[in-house]
């Protein structure tokens, strides 16, 4: 069974079936797709000068799939030839483990490449998920961006850094 | 009217629960929801600025009216990725 293209959940990240299944999600599509471009992040031993053991990510999964599905969208309207695949993860995560993989797919490198920025600028600015860093001596919940998906001035520089 | 409140993250750490059943008078708002919530746990009230709120899994404004049986979720600033 093919894998979904979007999904939050606990299970380590298969890229290779991701892009499988991205490139044979739409009729006509794979042949005509002439650029790949994958983003996996991928947990650090270090943050703001703490050695860093090991994360726990967690989600409000249905709403963070509802954003996933807003990210698709709104990426297809900046560029209708590209298409998205979003992964995340949930759960412990050890040094190394990918977090999070954004797949797109285009018949050309320059929307892909876009895409895929994107897709993960606007993912860190409005998916519910937060990750907890434990590190030598303690731990902290990271807290980064407002959670706004109507905020136009986050989309705009999302669209800015995937165009840069 | 009831609803239940979800909490994630630090603000699920601070409050001690997931999950809270709340009663709210008719009419309130998603805004009404957190100012209760952060007068029961005052270790709340700091995120004021800095929450997100979602009602049955779909981001809101803080002027949304809730109805009985809603899911109203606060979330503190998120770090995905």
């Amino acid at each position: 069974m093919p894998v979904a293209l979007l999904a939050v959940g606990a299970d380590a990240i298969d890229v290779g079936a991701l892009a499988a299944a991205l490139t044979g999600a739409a009729p006509g599509s794979g042949p005509s797709d002439g650029a790949l471009v994958t983003f996996l992040g991928v947990v650090r031993d270090h943050n703001q000068g703490r050695r860093v053991e090991h994360l726990e990510y967690e989600a409000y999964e249905p709403l963070a799939l509802r954003v996933f599905e807003r990210i698709v969208t709104e990426a297809a309207g900046r560029w209708p030839s590209a298409r998205l695949a979003l992964h995340h993860r949930v759960g412990r995560l050890a040094i190394g483990e990918t977090s999070v993989a954004v797949v797109a797919a285009s018949p050309h490198r320059a929307e892909a490449f876009a895409a895929c920025r994107y897709g993960i600028e606007r993912l860190k600015q409005i998916a519910p998920i937060w990750k907890r860093e434990f590190f030598e001596g303690g731990d902290v919940w990271i807290e980064g961006a407002v959670a706004d998906p109507d905020d136009e001035t986050a989309r705009e520089e999302a669209y800015r850094r995937a165009c840069a | 009217m009831r609803v239940t409140v979800r909490l994630f993250a630090r603000l699920r750490d601070l409050a001690g629960a997931a999950e809270l059943i709340r009663d709210v008078p008719p009419g309130s708002t998603v805004g009404r929801v957190w100012t209760d919530l952060a007068g029961e746990f005052p270790a709340l009230a700091p995120y004021g600025r800095s929450v997100s709120a979602a009602v049955n899994a779909d981001y809101t404004r803080m002027d949304r009216a809730v109805a009985d049986g809603d899911e109203v979720a606060f979330l503190p600033p998120v770090s995905g990725g």
